[in-house]
């Protein structure tokens, strides 16, 4: 057994190394390599030192969408987990038509990040236009379209990996617990919610890490509107590469420094989570 | 059994959400442009077995490889490169970049191995991004032809960098029609279309026309909703009062000056261009609170189904206004155009705003056979039948090389009247916009036209991200 999967290792390992390596590996280190560069295409770089490590911080935007998606982040994080653990509860309990529910809340999220922002305008503009505004009238408009919108992207995709460790309880400790007199709320806090942490610490990961790169959806719903007070970090990555010649580079720098923050927060987020997991 | 129709649903849900990151990390940009690419050695390898062998001879004369930047003429690109391949068998690629997308993609393309021959530039500013790129165009045969120089483009040390093959025009256009008819209206404030030939009119005219549309639709059976088309400030649609107006003070700034270009803009006209915007977002079909939700389409419709009277745009929109498949009410006849007058002194003889933001480049770091073939087939373009009949005649481009003054001259009513305006001795504007100094200047003007708009921000602001996001954004772009 041992030797016949030692004999296959290439065939199985090598296709996705490979592709991981040219799809990620290298364009990741490339543009390490790029934020230390000016340069106009990325093949023909010429390197010029921290400059544009320099550059990114007399850039005032930088910092506002880096407020700006902090406080997202939090807000929907905790939003979407909360929606789409209670809608797991509610699809465990057996009523009928369970599996119909399941797949309509799951639907939103196979539809992609763009067209949910492009329709997503229209409909919240719809409504606003009711009082003769559109979501960039203010930057509170578009920040609580963007955290409608991706709770209704999301808490169906996290719903259904609630639903898988909710049924992973086993049956006999819940109850147990009704026997020895628990209230529900006593076992869904000392039972179900422990029992579910591998399922938390997954889905408030994902969670985390979609917030913060949030672009697509950005992009359409708002593109930054009013005056860049509803731009992400991502977009404003995005909008430093393209906005000036020779800023480039700058781009490239502020996408490390960016993935620099994700990392830390998804590695400290990652620790806390697992810390609360409790062996079955 | 549940279990494992959860496992198989959980890696259904897994892998479609894979799928999904692959089809963003592919980006946006470049997938059009792919795709085109693709279509296009498809046709070339359904060509018979003469072609091939044909091809084969002329392996040794390089490719071209072309990136288009006008998305409406992507047809007429891939025919003429279809036909120049029959007839000498060098390969040409057309690929057009998605609207507004085109500095990203070139910037893609260009990183490839096989990278666009012919491309371009916006103007001067973007000149200064793609200047290591670009061939010295000046002992080439279609420099020679071209009529001016104030069509090329030249870098620091003088040499032709880039060479303008379309000219293009923008100004009001109006729907005559209408505005004859209220010109027969009582107390109506002119007596014929022509008579508007400041702002003082105009504003008088659009003002009058927008308190009386209930009078005027129940006259003429119109169905107006204001007397200018929506100024939409979705990114469709932004660029004409972010870019195309904004051109207006910076132009006659440079001209009290004497200059071409300028690191700081003091912003003498701004109070004009307030009062153009003030005009266009107050005599409008929509309230200017929607205004960030409005596109470039719904404002081409509005005019295009007599719903407006004026709409700020330029030749290129002929095609579509005219295009039987779009079912437009207004008609050839109906159409003409103005200049965008702003309300300075001697503004009378304004003409329409006319210039280039097309520059053709060579790519200087192709091989040579390939640099060759391009020379050949540019020249190609401008100097055969089939060339100068697509540009002119379909394509509908006005250009500046002399080989098309023996019948191949563009022509539809925006265009006449265009030279209508030069002919009677009034001075076209010229296009400065290009001298702006970056894409974050154009945007932040936009988004301060917006907030002014929609009440959530002063004028204050559109006149600091006008003076002093020039000068940042000037020293920035420059590296100061």
């Amino acid at each position: 057994m041992d030797k016949s999967i030692k004999k296959y290792v290439a065939i199985f390992t090598f296709p996705t190394l490979i592709a991981f390596t040219l799809g990620f590996l290298v364009p990741f280190l490339m543009g390490i390599y790029l934020s230390f560069c000016e340069f106009t295409t990325v093949t023909d770089a010429k390197i010029t030192g921290v400059k544009n490590y320099f550059r990114v911080f007399t850039d005032p935007t930088f910092v506002h969408a880096l407020g700006f998606t902090a406080l997202f982040t939090i807000v929907s994080v905790i939003t979407i987990n909360v929606f789409a653990f209670a809608i797991a509860m509610l699809l465990t309990k057996g009523i009928k038509g369970t599996n119909f529910f399941r797949t309509v809340f799951f639907m939103p999220n196979l539809i992609g990040g763009i067209v949910l922002g492009y329709i997503w305008q229209i409909l919240l503009n719809g409504i606003l236009a009711n009082i003769g505004r559109t979501l960039t009238y203010s930057p509170a408009y578009g920040f609580w379209g963007l955290i409608v919108l991706m709770n209704w992207q999301q808490v169906g995709y996290m719903m259904i990996i609630y639903i898988a460790g909710i049924q992973n309880i086993p049956g006999e400790l819940i109850e147990a617990a009704k026997i020895d007199g628990a209230t529900s709320w006593q076992v869904l806090g000392k039972v179900t919610i422990p029992m579910v942490m591998p399922s938390i610490t997954i889905c408030s990961f994902l969670t985390l890490t979609n917030s913060f790169k949030l672009f697509d959806q950005n992009l359409a719903l708002t593109a930054g509107e009013p005056s860049n007070n509803s731009q992400m970090l991502a977009l404003n990555i995005y909008e430093t590469f393209y906005g000036r010649n020779g800023w480039e580079g700058v781009g490239q720098a502020k996408a490390v420094i960016f993935f620099l923050i994700v990392a830390v927060i998804a590695v400290t987020q990652n620790r806390l989570t697992r810390s609360k997991e409790v062996q079955q | 059994m549940k279990r494992k129709g959860l496992c198989m649903m959980l890696a259904a849900a897994m892998s479609a959400s894979l799928l999904a990151g692959c089809g963003n990390a592919a980006g946006e940009s470049s997938s059009d442009a792919v795709d085109t690419k693709a279509e296009n050695q498809d046709t070339g390898s359904e060509a018979s077995e003469g072609d091939e062998v044909r091809k084969q001879m002329a392996a040794g004369n390089g490719s071209v490889y072309y990136l288009n930047f006008k998305p409406e003429q992507d047809a007429e690109w891939q025919k003429l490169a279809e036909a120049y391949t029959e007839q000498t068998g060098t390969e040409v690629t057309v690929i057009t970049a998605a609207d507004g997308t085109y500095e990203q993609t070139l910037k893609s393309e260009m990183a490839k191995e096989e990278a666009p021959t012919l491309f371009q530039v916006n103007g001067p500013v973007g000149l200064a991004n793609w200047k290591d790129y670009c061939l010295d165009l000046s002992g080439s045969e279609f420099y020679s032809h071209l009529k001016s120089d104030d069509f090329a483009l030249f870098n620091d040390s003088g040499e032709v960098s880039g060479i303008a093959y379309v000219i293009e025009t923008y100004g009001i256009i109006y729907n005559k029609s209408i505005l004859t008819d209220y010109c027969t209206l009582d107390n109506a404030v002119i007596s014929a279309p022509e008579d508007i030939n400041n702002f003082e009119t105009l504003k008088a005219v659009a003002d009058d026309i927008q308190a009386r549309l209930d009078e005027i639709n129940d006259a003429f059976g119109y169905e107006l909703q204001g007397a200018f088309t929506s100024a939409g400030m979705d990114g469709s649609s932004d660029w004409r009062f972010k870019t195309h107006l904004a051109n207006l003070p910076i132009y006659y700034e440079y001209k009290d000056k004497g200059i071409t270009s300028t690191d700081a803009i003091e912003g003498t006209y701004l109070d004009n261009y307030k009062q153009v915007w003030d005009l266009y977002i107050t005599d409008s079909t929509c309230e200017p609170g929607v205004l960030s939700s409005k596109t470039g389409d719904e404002a081409e419709s509005e005019f295009g189904m007599e719903e407006a009277v004026f709409y700020q745009n330029g030749t290129w929109e002929y095609g579509n206004l005219t295009n039987p498949d779009n079912g437009y009410l207004v008609t050839e006849e109906d159409l003409g155009m103005m200049p965008i007058y702003i309300g300075v002194d001697g503004e009378e003889n304004q003409g329409l705003c006319t210039g280039s933001e097309n520059y053709w480049c060579v790519n200087k770091q192709a091989s040579p056979e390939d640099t060759q073939a391009t020379l050949d087939f540019l020249n190609w373009v401008i100097g055969s039948d089939e060339g100068r009949d697509s540009l002119a005649n379909v394509m509908g481009f006005t250009t500046p090389f002399d080989t098309f003054d023996d019948g191949y001259v563009a022509d539809n009513v925006f265009i006449r009247q265009a030279n209508q305006y030069i002919a009677d001795g009034k001075t076209p504007v010229s296009w400065n916009f290009s001298t702006i100094p970056s894409e974050t200047w154009k945007n932040n003007v936009g988004s301060a036209l917006l907030e002014y708009a929609q009440g959530t921000g002063a004028w204050d602001a559109v006149v600091t991200a006008f003076v002093d996001g020039w000068a940042s954004e000037y020293a920035a772009a420059n590296g100061q």
